[in-house]
């Protein structure tokens, strides 16, 4: 924990109550002002903490701070131990900055106390405020911006996205834990599926299911007497933008492209050293444009790459062998964490009946919100 | 949403009740409040940053860009493009059902913000990224409040 420091700190005067002021407002005024005590200004924080009882908005918190507060950080987190969670965001920002993940971490925590303002709603934040009243809400709509905006600007096709789900679910007929083994689609079946909304046809959106899926992580010398080869964690980067999609910087990259390089250079390695890729795909857009942003392909040139691409474990290049969350089903938060459990399987050599052949190097990805929040991992297995 | 009451309506004959799903409401803050009352004027009020020029929307009670307090509201021009859309055929609320296919849109204001909104007096069809779109208040009557909706700018 040695080197790291404390620059800054500010206490808003207390009051009992805070009459017609957000969470959010409060956050901002105690954050920035604890800034403003370092002489730092918002462009040097590249890291944000807060707690988990953020008014007005429920989930996505993170993102919905750093949207609010114009942050774009690499590392952002809830810490959420009551009133020990000051505290404990501070060797957590120090572990942060000695693993290279941050340079300057704001950890800010802030409530209003409106007695007299009872909430209509519970969630008040401000998609719910700017968004809703449009006729906007949930996670398709975003998508289908995202595809469209792709698809004005590159060229690419209903047929070439619907390339993800169709190669995804060849993959899945290896794999009986998803729900759709042994149903495979053509592209047609694709493009007949029924427009959710304008471009995603219903077989490029996850199913939601239940489930879990969990890892153990431990040190070095830990991992030397138990029962699996390790699988050893080389390169993270992680990537904040946003939590509305009016607000993020742009559409056809997504932060993934930041959060990607910084794993890679991290890892000492680059896009054609990888020997499989576990990436994210709530829809076909996200896989189209994460074959971008890992490097795989020039800028707006997935839709043909995708055509031509094999995704099978036989490949030079397998893509999602356990059929991504669009062929096992999404369980919820644990649809991402399923890309990091098939990744350790097939780095350990137990993905049985859809092994890859002895693959050393893999990324993980993982998307939150509407391509705001965005984790990537480079893994190696015992002999990389 | 998932948080609003399904209400029970009495219909036209005023004989029983018909089951209706309500639209989310609307939900404003103090801060927020002068931009839902410029609305109901017809203006699309963004945020002004005194200190560094930044304009931008939603509002906040600092300036994404320097931190600054000082902000002042000013009416965009009511001109932009479209920035990305989609028509909503199964909408993300049951109460949307009945207004499908609609188009929703994010906006880029000719100032810089961009914002959601609707595409309205056109076809679905005509919507395309780019496209010049003007300024289209419409008022809410279940909402009691006028929405910001665009249209296609009108062509010479």
């Amino acid at each position: 924990m040695k080197g790291a420091t404390i620059v800054g700190a500010h206490e808003l005067p207390p009051q009992r109550t805070t009459p017609g002021v957000t969470s959010l407002e409060m956050i901002a005024r105690a954050g920035r002002a604890a800034v403003l005590d370092a002489g730092l200004t918002p462009k040097d924080i590249d890291g944000l903490m807060i707690g988990p009882q953020v008014g007005e908005t429920p989930q996505h918190a993170p993102a919905a701070l750093s949207e609010y507060l114009g942050l774009q950080p690499r590392f952002a987190d809830i810490v959420d131990l009551g009133g020990a969670s000051g505290p404990g965001m501070v060797w957590r920002a120090a572990a942060a900055i000695a693993a290279g993940m941050a340079d300057t971490v704001l950890c800010v925590l802030g409530n209003a106390r409106d007695t007299e303002r009872v909430p209509r709603s519970p969630n008040r934040n401000p998609i719910r405020e700017f968004d809703v009243p449009y006729g906007a809400s949930g996670a398709n709509q975003a998508y289908a911006m995202v595809a469209q905006a792709h698809m004005a600007e590159f060229g690419t096709t209903a047929e070439q996205l619907a390339q993800v789900p169709v190669k995804q679910r060849q993959n899945a007929m290896l794999n009986p834990n998803a729900v759709f083994h042994g149903k495979e689609i053509t592209v047609d079946d694709v493009l007949s599926s029924p427009v959710v909304m304008s471009p995603l046809h219903l077989l490029e959106v996850v199913m939601p299911c239940g489930g879990g899926a969990a890892v153990v992580v431990t040190s070095a010398d830990r991992a030397t007497d138990l029962r699996h080869d390790p699988v050893h964690l080389l390169g993270a980067g992680e990537m904040v933008t946003h939590r509305a999609l009016s607000q993020a910087p742009r559409l056809t990259t997504s932060p993934l492209a930041p959060a990607i390089d910084q794993a890679y250079r991290m890892a000492n390695v680059r896009a054609g050293d990888l020997d499989f890729l576990s990436i994210y795909d709530c829809y076909s857009i996200v896989v189209a444009e994460t074959v971008e942003d890992a490097g795989f392909c020039p800028k707006g040139e997935a839709g043909a790459w995708l055509d031509e691409a094999d995704f099978s474990i036989t490949s030079q290049l397998p893509i999602n062998p356990h059929g991504g969350q669009l062929s096992t089903g999404q369980s919820d938060l644990a649809g991402g964490m399923g890309h990091l459990v098939e990744a350790v399987l097939q780095l350990r050599g137990d993905a049985d009946g859809r092994q890859i052949d002895d693959p050393e190097l893999a990324l993980v990805t993982g998307n939150g919100a509407t391509l705001s929040e965005e984790v990537a991992l480079v893994l190696g297995s015992s002999r990389a | 949403m998932k948080d609003e009451p399904q209400a029970m309506t009495a219909n036209a004959s005023g004989a029983g009740t018909t089951p209706a799903i309500r639209r989310p409401g609307l939900v404003t803050t103090p801060l927020s409040q002068p931009f839902w009352d410029l609305a109901n004027d017809g203006k699309f009020a963004i945020q002004n940053c005194v200190d560094c020029g930044h304009r931008q929307h939603y509002p906040r009670n600092i300036c994404i860009n320097c931190w600054s307090e000082k902000l002042t509201w000013m009416a965009a021009g009511g001109t932009g493009t479209v920035w990305t859309f989609t028509v909503v055929e199964k909408p993300g609320h049951p109460a949307w059902a009945p207004e499908t296919p609609y188009v929703i849109a994010l906006v880029e204001l000719d100032e810089g913000p961009r914002a959601m909104t609707r595409i309205v007096d056109c076809s679905p069809a005509e919507v395309a990224v780019g496209m010049a779109v003007t300024l289209q208040p419409t008022w809410d009557e279940q909402l009691e409040q006028t929405l910001l909706n665009f249209a296609p700018a009108a062509s010479e």
